[in-house]
C-alpha cells in the first residue's frame, strides 16, 4: 500500500538533461521541487557521445544559458575539448562544440542539484500519476510513496519501455543497461495519451590505450578561449585532449555487407523508427554503397578513463561481428572493446498532445519535455526541459506561460515544430529549420533572451546589470560609427591599399566603411579608436551588426509578417469541427494541434490559405 | 479604461522612431498588461480629448529641438521609458500597419477601438472583357503613395482632397506613358474598405489594364487574394453582417477556385520551367546546408563560383520565363475553348467562321485536323483561346492516333466545351461518348448542317444532354453565330463560366513572384561577389527558391531535409 511521502511544488521525474534543467529552472525560481531518478548514477548521464554543442545544438546551448539554465556551465567546467565550427561560413552558423569529460559532467551537475536550495534529489521509479479530476497531482513510485505536486514534468528519456538489441539478443532495458521504467507506459497509455515507438541507436566503446594513434589524424582543439556561458571567465586552453580521426575502407564494408541478415535493421527485429541524420554504419553502407569510406571519429570520453568514443560506427550488429568491424579500420586493427553498440527502442510522447508552454492538452498540471517528446540529443532535451521547468514554476505561481517563438530562439523553433507539426522520426535540431537563422545567432543569444531569463527570475542583478552595460555600449558604439567621419588620410589610404579595399575619395562615417567586406573592426579601432575601448565581445556585436545590417533588416521584414500573425490569437477552446467553411482536413488537424494563434495555424500541415481566411473572418465575427 | 490609454500611449510613444505605425486588435491588446502605468497627464488628457487621432495629428506638434516627436510624449518622459519599451518591443512588436484610434460610445462605456491596416492590395475590380474602361482598384494605408509613384498629372495625388478625381496618365519606371486614366482618391474612412483606396479608371482592355494592374504591383502593392477587398471591408467594420457565413463562403469559393485555375496553369509549361529551376536551387540549397549542419563531414564544400555559376543559370532561366508569360501573352490566356465532334463535323468551319480567316485546312476528307489548332478571339469582350481538336473516333491511323490522343487532352483541360453534333445524321456511338466525357462540364452543344435535312433525334438528344445548352446552326450559310455568340456570353456573364478573370490575374501574380524571384538570385550573386558569407547567401536562394514555390504552390521545408538526408551520407 502507498504511503504519503510528501507535498511539492513541482515534481520532475528522470534527472537527465531535461530533468536537471527543469528541475534546477523551478527550484530557483522558488518552488519546492523534487527530482526523481532511477539511479542516482545517472544524473545528467550522456549515454551515446560524448559531445555537446554543434551547429543548432550549440547555439540552444547558448540560449539555455541567455535563459539562466545550466547546461553551458556545466560544458565550461568539465570540457576535455573545445571548437567553433563553421568560422567560414558567417556569423549565423558559427557553432561551438565542446567535448566532455562525461563522469566529470554528471558529478559537476549533481553537485550543482545537491546544493541548489528547495530542490530534492531521490532515486526511485515513478510507475504511475495522481491524476484528480483530469488533474495531475503527483506521483506514486514503485515503493508505493505517493508525492503530491501541483505540477509534475515528465522527463524520462528513452527509458520508457525501452530494449536494447544487439544483433539477434533483445532485452527490456533503459540506456547503458540502466533499468527501463516500463508501468509509467503503460499507465500513460490508459490515461489516454498517444504514445509513438522511436529507435536510436550508439557505437560501441574501446580501450583507449589499444589504438594505433600514428595512422590517424589529429583533430585538436581550437588556440583560443571559448566558453558556451556568457557568465565563464576562466579558460582551459593548454589542457585539452584531441580527437582523432580516421575511416571505414572495403575491409570494413565487406564486413558488414556480409553480414547484414544479422543485422537487426534489416532483419525487422527493430520496429522503431530511427532517425535519418544519426543512421547505424549498416544503414549508411546499404544507402550510400558507392561511398568508398565512412569518417570515424575517435572521442575520448573522460581524463579519468581510457575509454574512447567510436563516433561514426553506430550499429546494433552482433557483438562479434562490432569487433569485425572495429578491427577492419585503420588504426583500430588491434582494438580491444569496452561496451558494445546497441541499438535502443523507446515509447515517446506524440508531441501535438502538447500545448506550446509543453503541458499536456488533455492533462493539466502534467509537463513532459526531452527525449520523451520525439526529440533527439542532449541540447534539445536541456532547452525543453528548462522551458518546461519554468512554465511548471509559473504554473504553480499562478503566472504566464513562457513561450519563445521562431525568431527569438532555437528553441522556440524546436518546441514550435513539436507542437505544431509533430515529428515522425527522433526530432534533431538543424540551422536549416530555423527561418529566421540570421536573427538567431551564436553571439546574440545574450541579447535575445538574457531579458526573459531576468524576468524569469532565473539572471540575477549582477549579471543583468553586466548585460544591460553591455548593450548600451554596443548601442553606443554603433552610434559613434554612425556619427564619426573619416578623411582619406594617409594611414586610411595606406590600409585600405594593404588589404585590398578601395581607397577613399571623400570622407565617409566610420559606420560604411566597416560596411565594407574587406574592413574588419580591428582596422576601425586603429584608425579611429572608440573614446573608452570597447570589449571584445561588444566589439564582435557591433562588427556582425554593421557588416551584416542589410541581411538582418531583410530577416526583420520577414519577422515583422510572421509577428503579424503570431499576434492574433486563437481561443484555446474554440470548436474547429463545427466552424463553417473550414475544409474537413483542416478541421481535424485544427482541433489536433489547438494552435494559440493565426500564425500557428497556417504552419499545420493541411492547412491552407483558403483555411486561414476562414479562421480570420470567423474571429472577426466573434468580436463583433 | 485607464489602463488601455495607458497602453496606447506607449504605442504612440515607441512608434516616434519611424511612423505611428502599428496594429493592435481592439479587444486583444496584445502582450498584456501596460507595464508602467503613465504618469505624463498632458498625455492622458490629450488622448482622451482627441477624437481622432492619427499620425498627423500625433506628428502635429514640433518640439523646439525641430526633431520629430509626437506631441504627446516630451521633455523627460522620454529618456525614462526609452529603455523599458525599446526592450519590451524589440523582439514582439514589429509591424507595418497604421492605426486609428477614435473612440466610440459603447454601452455607455468609452472604450478605444484600433483599426486593423493590412499591407495595400490591389486588384482589376471591373468585370472582365472589353469594357469601354476597366478600374484598378488599391485599398490599403499606401495606397495613394503607391500610385504616386507611377502616376503623373497635374498635383501629386497625396495633396489631393479626399474623394476627388484626376485626369492623367499612368507612366513606366522609365518615363513611358501606359495609359490615359482618371483616378480617384477615397481617404479612410469613408471607402469601402474603410482605408485609403485609390482606383484607377483607365481603358478597357486586356492588355491595357493588366499593363496598368503591373505597374501598380511593381510600385509596392500586392496582388488582391479573391474576396479580400470584402474581407478587408468585413474586417474592418465596413459590412454589417449578421452572420460571417456569406463572407466565409465568398471567400472560400473564390480562394478554392482561384487554387485550381492556378494549379491548371501550373500543370503547363510554366511549370515545367519552374520545376526544373527549383530543383537546381533546391540541389545548391542543400548542399550548403549540410556544409553547415555536418561542418566536420567529408562533404565537398560549395564554391562561390559554382554559387555565382548556378546564380547566373537560374537568373536566365527566370528571364526567359518572364519573357514569355508576358503581357501579350496574358491576354491570349483566355478561356480556353475546346471545340469537339465527330471527324468532319465541322470544327475546323466554325473555328474559322469564328476567327474569320482560314488557318485549319478545311477539306471534306475526314481526319484532316490532326493537330491542335489554337487561336484566340473576342467574342462579346469575352477572350476566348480556341482550340480546335483532331476530330474524335476510332482510328488505326498511327499520327491520327496521336491526335485523337491530343483532342482528348485538351477536353480535360478545356474550361469551355463546344461539342459538334451533325444535323444530317443519327446520333452515333461516338457522339454518345463524346456526351458523357463532357458531362458535368461547362459545356454547349452545336448542332451543325441544319441546312441539310434533319436526320438527328432530337427527342433522343434532350434526354441524354438536357443540362447543356443547344445551338443549332449552319455554319456554311453562316446561320446562327450570332445564337452562339449569345450562350458563350449567357455562361459567362451569369458567372457559370468563372476561371477566366482568375486566370489572367494569377498571371499576374506569377509574373509578380517570377520578378521577385529573380531579384533575389541577384542579390545571391551579388553577395557572392562582395564576399559576405555563405549563410547570408544561403538566405537569398533560399527566398528565391521559396518565391518560385509559391508559384507552383509547393510547401518547403520538408524538401529541402528530405534532399539534405538522402542526397548526403551523414551522422554518427
Amino acid at each position: 500500500m502507498g504511503y504519503h511521502a510528501g507535498e511539492f511544488d513541482v515534481i520532475i521525474v528522470g534527472a537527465g538533461h531535461a530533468g536537471c534543467e527543469a528541475a534546477l529552472a523551478s527550484a530557483r525560481m522558488g518552488c519546492s521541487t523534487l527530482l526523481l531518478t532511477i539511479s542516482l548514477d545517472s544524473v545528467a548521464f550522456m549515454p551515446c557521445n560524448p559531445s555537446i554543442g554543434g551547429p543548432a545544438k550549440g547555439h540552444v546551448v547558448r540560449e539555455i544559458d541567455a535563459l539562466g539554465g545550466e547546461m553551458a556551465k556545466n560544458i565550461d567546467k568539465t570540457y576535455i575539448q573545445m571548437r567553433m565550427l563553421n568560422t567560414g561560413k558567417g556569423p549565423a552558423v558559427h557553432a561551438l562544440r565542446a567535448q566532455a569529460d562525461k563522469v566529470l559532467y554528471q558529478n559537476t551537475m549533481r553537485q550543482t542539484i545537491e546544493s541548489t536550495d528547495n530542490l530534492v534529489l531521490r532515486q526511485s521509479i515513478a510507475d504511475q500519476l495522481i491524476i484528480e479530476n483530469g488533474i495531475c497531482k503527483g506521483v506514486i513510485t514503485h515503493t508505493g510513496a505517493e508525492y503530491r505536486g501541483k505540477a509534475v514534468v515528465l522527463t524520462t528519456g528513452t527509458y520508457l519501455r525501452g530494449k536494447i538489441i544487439i544483433g539477434d539478443l533483445q532485452y527490456e532495458s533503459g540506456p547503458n543497461n540502466m533499468k527501463p521504467s516500463v508501468k509509467l507506459s503503460h499507465h500513460l497509455k490508459e490515461l489516454g495519451l498517444e504514445l509513438v515507438r522511436f529507435k536510436t541507436g550508439t557505437p560501441p566503446r574501446v580501450y583507449g590505450s589499444t589504438i594505433d594513434y600514428d595512422k590517424t589524424e589529429i583533430q585538436p582543439g581550437d588556440q583560443a578561449p571559448r566558453a558556451f556561458s556568457f557568465e565563464t571567465t576562466e579558460y582551459n586552453i593548454d589542457e585539452q585532449l584531441p580527437c582523432w580521426l580516421t575511416y571505414t575502407n572495403e575491409e570494413t564494408h565487406q564486413v558488414i555487407n556480409s553480414n547484414l541478415h544479422r543485422a537487426p535493421m534489416f532483419s525487422g527485429v527493430i520496429e522503431g523508427t530511427g532517425p535519418r541524420y544519426c543512421p547505424s554504419i549498416e544503414d549508411k553502407i546499404v544507402r550510400f554503397s558507392d561511398k568508398p569510406r565512412h569518417q570515424i571519429f575517435l572521442e575520448p570520453e573522460g581524463r579519468s578513463t581510457d575509454e574512447v568514443y567510436v563516433q561514426g560506427l553506430s550499429t546494433s550488429m552482433p557483438e562479434e561481428v562490432q569487433i569485425k568491424i572495429l578491427r577492419s579500420v585503420k588504426g583500430l586493427e588491434k582494438v580491444v572493446m569496452m561496451r558494445p553498440g546497441y541499438a535502443i527502442e523507446y515509447d515517446a510522447v506524440v508531441p501535438t498532445q502538447l500545448w506550446p508552454n509543453l503541458e499536456m492538452k488533455n492533462i493539466p498540471g502534467l509537463f513532459t519535455a526531452g527525449q520523451l517528446n520525439g526529440t533527439s540529443g542532449y541540447e534539445e532535451a536541456a532547452g525543453q526541459g528548462l522551458l518546461a521547468g519554468i512554465n511548471a514554476a509559473r504554473k504553480v505561481q499562478g503566472k504566464e506561460s513562457l513561450i519563445l517563438d521562431r525568431s527569438q530562439a532555437y528553441l522556440g523553433v524546436l518546441i514550435d515544430d513539436l507542437v505544431t507539426k509533430g515529428t515522425n522520426e527522433p526530432y534533431r535540431l538543424l540551422t536549416s529549420r530555423a527561418e529566421y537563422r540570421l536573427l538567431l545567432r551564436h553571439d546574440n543569444a545574450d541579447l535575445r533572451l538574457t531579458d526573459i531569463g531576468y524576468e524569469m527570475g532565473l539572471i540575477n542583478e549582477e549579471r543583468y546589470q553586466k548585460f544591460i552595460a553591455k548593450r548600451n555600449s554596443i548601442e553606443i558604439e554603433k552610434e559613434r560609427l554612425k556619427s564619426e567621419k573619416i578623411g582619406p588620410r594617409t594611414d586610411v589610404q595606406d590600409l585600405l591599399r594593404n588589404v585590398g579595399s578601395k581607397e577613399l575619395d571623400n570622407a565617409v562615417d566610420l559606420f560604411t566603411l566597416l560596411k565594407r567586406p574587406e574592413v574588419t573592426y580591428k582596422h576601425i579601432e586603429q584608425l579611429a579608436p572608440a573614446p573608452v575601448k570597447v570589449s571584445e565581445e561588444v566589439a564582435e556585436q557591433v562588427e556582425i551588426q554593421v557588416k551584416y545590417e542589410g541581411y538582418i533588416r531583410k530577416q526583420m521584414q520577414d519577422v515583422e509578417r510572421l509577428k503579424k500573425m503570431e499576434k492574433k490569437r486563437l481561443p484555446m477552446d474554440l470548436d474547429y469541427l463545427n466552424i463553417h467553411g473550414l475544409a474537413k482536413e483542416a478541421r481535424q488537424k485544427l482541433d489536433q494541434v489547438k494552435p494559440l494563434s493565426i500564425g500557428q495555424a497556417s504552419r499545420i500541415s493541411g492547412v491552407t490559405p483558403a483555411d486561414i481566411s476562414v479562421l480570420l473572418v470567423f474571429l472577426a465575427d466573434k468580436k463583433g | 479604461m485607464k489602463q488601455r490609454y495607458d497602453l496606447i500611449y506607449k504605442y504612440v510613444y515607441f512608434y516616434r522612431f519611424n511612423y505611428v505605425e502599428t496594429y493592435f486588435e481592439s479587444n486583444q491588446l496584445p502582450f498584456c498588461e501596460p507595464i508602467q502605468s503613465v504618469t505624463d497627464w498632458r498625455a492622458k488628457k490629450s488622448l482622451q480629448q482627441s477624437h481622432f487621432l492619427s499620425y498627423p495629428d500625433v506628428l502635429k506638434a514640433r518640439p523646439k529641438g525641430g526633431k520629430r516627436q509626437s506631441n504627446l510624449i516630451v521633455g523627460e518622459e522620454l529618456a525614462r521609458f526609452d529603455l523599458q519599451i525599446r526592450l519590451f518591443f524589440f523582439m514582439n512588436f514589429l509591424s507595418s500597419m497604421v492605426f486609428y484610434i477614435f473612440r466610440k460610445r459603447f454601452n455607455n462605456r468609452q472604450f478605444c477601438v484600433v483599426k486593423i491596416m493590412f499591407d495595400t492590395i490591389a486588384a482589376i475590380a471591373t468585370p472582365p472583357g472589353e469594357g469601354g474602361i476597366a478600374i484598378i482598384r488599391i485599398s490599403g494605408s499606401q495606397a495613394i503613395h503607391i500610385v504616386d509613384k507611377i502616376y503623373k498629372g497635374n498635383l501629386k495625388l497625396s495633396t489631393v482632397d479626399s474623394h476627388t478625381i484626376h485626369y492623367g496618365h499612368i507612366v513606366n519606371n522609365v518615363g513611358e506613358v501606359i495609359d490615359e486614366v482618371m483616378v480617384t482618391v477615397m481617404k479612410s474612412p469613408r471607402t469601402f474598405t474603410r482605408e485609403d483606396v485609390v482606383e484607377v479608371n483607365c481603358h478597357g482592355g486586356l492588355v491595357s489594364v493588366q499593363r496598368v494592374l503591373e505597374e501598380v504591383l511593381c510600385a509596392g502593392a500586392r496582388l488582391a487574394e479573391p474576396g479580400e477587398f470584402t474581407k478587408r471591408a468585413f474586417l474592418n467594420g465596413r459590412i454589417d453582417l449578421s452572420q460571417a457565413e456569406a463572407v466565409i463562403d465568398l471567400i472560400r469559393a473564390k480562394t478554392d477556385r482561384a487554387m485550381k485555375v492556378a494549379m491548371g496553369q501550373v500543370q503547363g509549361k510554366l511549370s515545367g520551367g519552374i520545376e526544373k529551376i527549383r530543383n537546381e536551387l533546391l540541389q545548391l540549397i542543400a548542399h550548403i546546408e549540410v556544409n553547415i549542419d555536418y561542418p566536420e563531414h567529408d562533404v565537398e564544400e560549395v564554391t562561390r563560383s559554382l554559387i555565382i555559376e548556378k546564380g547566373d543559370w537560374i537568373k536566365d532561366e527566370i528571364t526567359l520565363l518572364l519573357r514569355n508569360s508576358h503581357q501579350g501573352k496574358i491576354m491570349r490566356e483566355g478561356l480556353s475553348t475546346a471545340i469537339v465532334g465527330r471527324p468532319n463535323v465541322g470544327k475546323s468551319s466554325l473555328l474559322n467562321t469564328l476567327i474569320q480567316e482560314s488557318k485549319a485546312i478545311v477539306t471534306d476528307i475526314p481526319g484532316t485536323t490532326r493537330d491542335i489548332i489554337e487561336e484566340y478571339v473576342n467574342v462579346r469582350g469575352i477572350p476566348l483561346r480556341l482550340i480546335d481538336t483532331a476530330g474524335i473516333r476510332h482510328t488505326e491511323d498511327v499520327v491520327e492516333k496521336i491526335g485523337v490522343k491530343k483532342s482528348r487532352e485538351v477536353l480535360d483541360q478545356a474550361d469551355l466545351i463546344l461539342l459538334l453534333l451533325n444535323n444530317a445524321e443519327p446520333l452515333t456511338e461516338e457522339d454518345m461518348e463524346l456526351l458523357e466525357t463532357i458531362r458535368n462540364r461547362k459545356g454547349i452543344i452545336v448542332i451543325n448542317k441544319m441546312d441539310l435535312p434533319q436526320k438527328l433525334d432530337m427527342t433522343q438528344l434532350n434526354n441524354v444532354a438536357e443540362e447543356f445548352p443547344l445551338v443549332t446552326m449552319s455554319i456554311k450559310n453562316e446561320k446562327g453565330i450570332e445564337v452562339l455568340e449569345e450562350a458563350i456570353a449567357k455562361l459567362f456573364f451569369e458567372g457559370q463560366l468563372q476561371s477566366d478573370d482568375l486566370t489572367y490575374v494569377s498571371n499576374a501574380r506569377h509574373i509578380q513572384l517570377l520578378k521577385e524571384a529573380k531579384g533575389s538570385i541577384e542579390e545571391a550573386s551579388e553577395s557572392c561577389d562582395h564576399g559576405l558569407p555563405v549563410d547570408m547567401i544561403a538566405f537569398d536562394l533560399r527566398r528565391c527558391w521559396e518565391l518560385l514555390g509559391e508559384i507552383t504552390g509547393e510547401t518547403v521545408s520538408e524538401d529541402l531535409l528530405d534532399q539534405i538526408f538522402s542526397r548526403f551520407c551523414l551522422g554518427k
